[in-house]
């Protein structure tokens, strides 16, 4: 039941997400900006589309957009969004979590290559260097929530209760700082990138799936809201406090996560983005920051 | 200026028989000489003469503000290139080898410009290119990459080729291939001025149309006689300023956008139609056709409308000053913008660049200033420069530039003077003479020099584009520059494509 629940939480309204950003920075703009469910409407759009496909290309170059759906809603069923307990949890599950993720990209960055394109071989080189810094601290930020919670599984680590905030609420502060850092960058947004830009030598992440169209391209944006709404939830599990009613868990979670859009919204409308040689070095500091809550709760 | 130039004023016409013709190796001497003695070559070209090809170069002293002219005969197919000496020429004469199929001896980096066919039946220079296909300089190495942008891009602009030599993000080299606007209006000019000529003029680089119809304009008014009214001067100043407001508040706006910061980005957005719309109040078109003629313009401003202009271009102005002063007070901004795509002072002086490419190096050149025209004589607008060469720099330009403007055009509002707007053009050219027309377009100089044949018609019509000179400047500012930055950076000089391909 709440498994179901939980899928069609994320299944359901993971491109709202996209709205509410688009529409935050619109108002912040001062502008009316497209429909809050502008996202939906795309999607309807490009799954009636025909795919392109260049003659150089393998089966490789849609099983990128394949797995970009796939991923995120598997590691969806390892956050306990709804109740309790996660759909899928055992012991360990939380290394499972991180590498589902590089899975997908793994299929991203193999998809994008198989194109042959020098943009998009520059595209891979920046996901997965980027990628790479971006793991510790995700990592350090799960590592310091284990030993909080003393468990090695999403379900009891993501629950935190009130005894846990009074005691390390120093160390949660700073893992949901860094792991917000992690989420701009893992989902491809200001001051990492910019998901407006149509300039491919600036891009990261957009210039990979820039020979996909059609249902393809429509799978890749989807799969990227999911994503996006995978990595709120998992911020908003530590934020939130769990009441254990799946109806009422899943409305906070998803309460939490439209917040922490608007949250992305209002970033991307007061700063630039990045200097891409400046980009490692807020990750690092990301995984610093990550890292020293690992050092609080070791005390 | 030395004693082999014919020196005149801009606009200030010549018989072309008073025009030195050295032989070539006292032309060479003359423009190197010149361009040492800190004169700019502001137009250099040929034409053909009935027996050979007759070389013409226009030099610009900018502290005296005259214009030194001198030509050379070229009998054979090749003559000895002023490339290595005076790099500022380089571009020209590439053309010159690619109209008339004449070599240039000696040219470091010899290529078609706008692969177009030789003018001259029998002399190609390049055979029979088609656009882009030539050779690219390439770095050799293991981890050397090529990058190859355009010609049609992602976004909507317009036609060029790029060619980055990179290491990873880092580019070595970057090489610029276009022509593919190329329309052919210089030649379509010989033997006019016909109907159709002010159109041409109103679309050789369509953002410019202001700036290119009055330098049109002034040089048939100087080749014909005709006074231009003082109403129609300030108004054709009043919407040279107008196209630069617009221009340089669409390019902070576009700037902004380009690093993401969308709070600038929207409202300048916005801002620049304001602008074209002012544009539109005064002829009818949001980029100012129809509106600069020769002897005048075809639109008087109506004293009742002067009230509401005025009104709309402060409310305009101070939009665009507090939404792009943001640029100015947000870190992430600045540290974009700042050691971005740098053009040092003096590569700067030895490509020519001109424009608010070259103030933002530091160098004090502005047409206005230094060869004033039209209303420009009667009122002063500051020179704005800045001094790192930078895209903050290039941006800062024209945000400075931007406000001079905005309140010249707010002061000649309140005092046009009561006269006519246009003056008829008596009778036809001047024959067998020369003229060189400048003005300063938002982007930099916009040079005409018009030659005219026994009858009074064109025998040749040369237009320089300021993104004629300063296209080389993109490739040096991404030298050692990140690839990530080369949108920002293209923007920050924002050059015609059409401009230079005419």
């Amino acid at each position: 039941m709440t498994a179901v629940l939980q899928l069609l939480l994320v299944v359901l309204t993971a491109p709202l997400l996209l709205g509410v950003i688009t529409r935050t920075k619109a108002i912040v703009a001062g502008r009316s900006g497209p429909p809050l469910l502008q996202a939906y409407y795309d999607l309807g759009k490009l799954l009636r589309k025909d795919t392109v496909l260049s003659s150089t290309t393998t089966w490789v170059f849609l099983a990128g957009p394949a797995m970009a759906v796939v991923v995120p809603l598997l590691a969806s069923l390892l956050l306990p969004l709804a109740g309790p307990r996660a759909p899928l949890a055992f012991t360990g599950d939380l290394i499972l979590f991180v590498y589902l993720f590089a899975l997908s990209r793994f299929f991203t960055t193999v998809a994008a290559l198989d194109t042959g394109s020098a943009f998009e071989g520059m595209g891979v080189a920046r996901e997965v260097t980027f990628a790479a810094l971006a793991e510790p601290a995700l990592f350090f930020g799960l590592l310091a929530l284990a030993r909080i919670s003393g468990s090695l599984s999403l379900s009891q680590l993501l629950t935190v209760d009130g005894n846990s905030w009074h005691r390390a609420s120093a160390a949660l502060v700073l893992i949901i700082a860094s792991w917000f850092i992690v989420l701009l960058a893992e989902n491809s947004r200001v001051p990492f990138d910019d998901p407006n830009t149509h300039l491919e030598l600036t891009m990261i992440h957009e210039v990979m799936v820039l020979d996909h169209s059609g249902p393809a391209f429509g799978l890749i944006l989807y799969g990227s809201a999911l994503k996006l709404f995978v990595f709120s939830a998992l911020i908003a599990d530590v934020a939130l406090p769990r009441t254990g009613n799946p109806l009422a868990d899943a409305a906070a979670t998803l309460g939490a996560v439209l917040g922490i859009c608007v949250v992305i919204g209002l970033v991307e409308s007061s700063m630039a983005r990045l200097r891409l040689v400046r980009v490692p070095q807020l990750l690092v500091a990301a995984s610093l920051v990550a890292g020293f809550a690992v050092v609080l709760v070791l005390r | 200026m030395n004693g082999t130039l014919l020196t005149r004023r801009n606009a200030e016409p010549a018989p072309l028989a008073d025009v030195p013709l050295v032989p070539l190796a006292g032309f060479r001497t003359a423009v190197i000489n010149a361009v040492r003695n800190d004169c700019r070559v502001v137009s250099y070209f040929a034409r053909m003469v009935e027996d050979g090809i007759e070389l013409v170069a226009v030099l610009a002293d900018d502290t005296r503000s005259e214009l030194g002219f001198v030509r050379s005969r070229v009998t054979e197919d090749r003559f000895e290139s002023l490339t290595p000496e005076c790099p500022q020429v380089q571009l020209f004469e590439r053309e010159i080898a690619e109209q008339y199929g004449i070599e240039p001896v000696g040219h470091p980096w010899l290529k078609p410009v706008r692969f177009q066919q030789s003018w001259r039946p029998g002399h190609q220079h390049f055979g029979e290119p088609l656009p882009g296909v030539t050779d690219f300089f390439r770095v050799e190495g293991d981890e050397v990459h090529e990058v190859a942008v355009g010609p049609v891009h992602a976004g909507v602009i317009e036609p060029g080729h790029f060619r980055f030599q990179c290491h990873g993000e880092h580019v070595f080299h970057l090489e610029i291939a276009l022509g593919y606007q190329h329309r052919g209006i210089e030649r379509a000019l010989i033997g006019g001025p016909s109907a159709k000529t002010i159109h041409y003029m109103e679309t050789a680089s369509g953002d410019s149309t202001i700036g290119h119809t009055l330098a049109y304009a002034q040089a048939i008014e100087a080749l014909t006689g005709t006074r231009v009214p003082a109403r129609a001067q300030v108004l054709r100043g009043i919407a040279l300023e107008l196209e630069r407001l617009a221009n340089h508040t669409g390019d902070l706006g576009a700037l902004s956008g380009d690093v993401a910061y969308l709070p600038a980005a929207a409202s300048c957005g916005r801002t620049r139609g304001d602008y074209l719309n002012l544009t539109a109040e005064l002829c009818g078109s949001r980029f100012g056709r129809g509106f600069v003629r020769p002897g005048g313009v075809q639109f008087d401003l109506p004293t009742d409308r002067i009230a509401t202009l005025t009104e709309r271009l402060q409310a305009a102005t101070r939009d665009t000053v507090e939404s792009a002063g943001l640029l100015w007070t947000t870190p992430s901004v600045i540290e974009r913008f700042e050691n971005t795509g740098t053009v040092e002072a003096n590569t700067c002086d030895e490509i020519g660049m001109v424009g608010v490419a070259a103030r933002a190096c530091g160098r004090s050149i502005d047409v206005r200033h230094d060869f004033p025209f039209g209303v420009y004589r009667f009122v002063h607008i500051p020179v704005m420069t800045a001094h790192h060469g930078d895209v903050n720099s290039r941006a800062f330009v024209r945000w400075l530039e931007l406000q001079r403007s905005a309140d010249f055009v707010a002061r000649q509002l309140r005092t046009l003077p009561a006269t006519p707007v246009r003056m008829d053009v008596a009778g036809s050219l001047a024959p067998d003479a020369i003229v060189a027309s400048l003005t300063e377009g938002w982007r930099g100089e916009i040079c005409h020099v018009a030659i005219t044949d026994a009858e009074g018609r064109f025998a040749r019509y040369k237009i320089t584009d300021p993104s004629f000179h300063n296209w080389l400047g993109v490739a040096l500012a991404l030298r050692n520059g990140q690839i990530s930055d080369f949108p920002l950076c293209n923007k920050s000089f924002n050059l015609s494509y059409c401009g230079h391909d005419l």
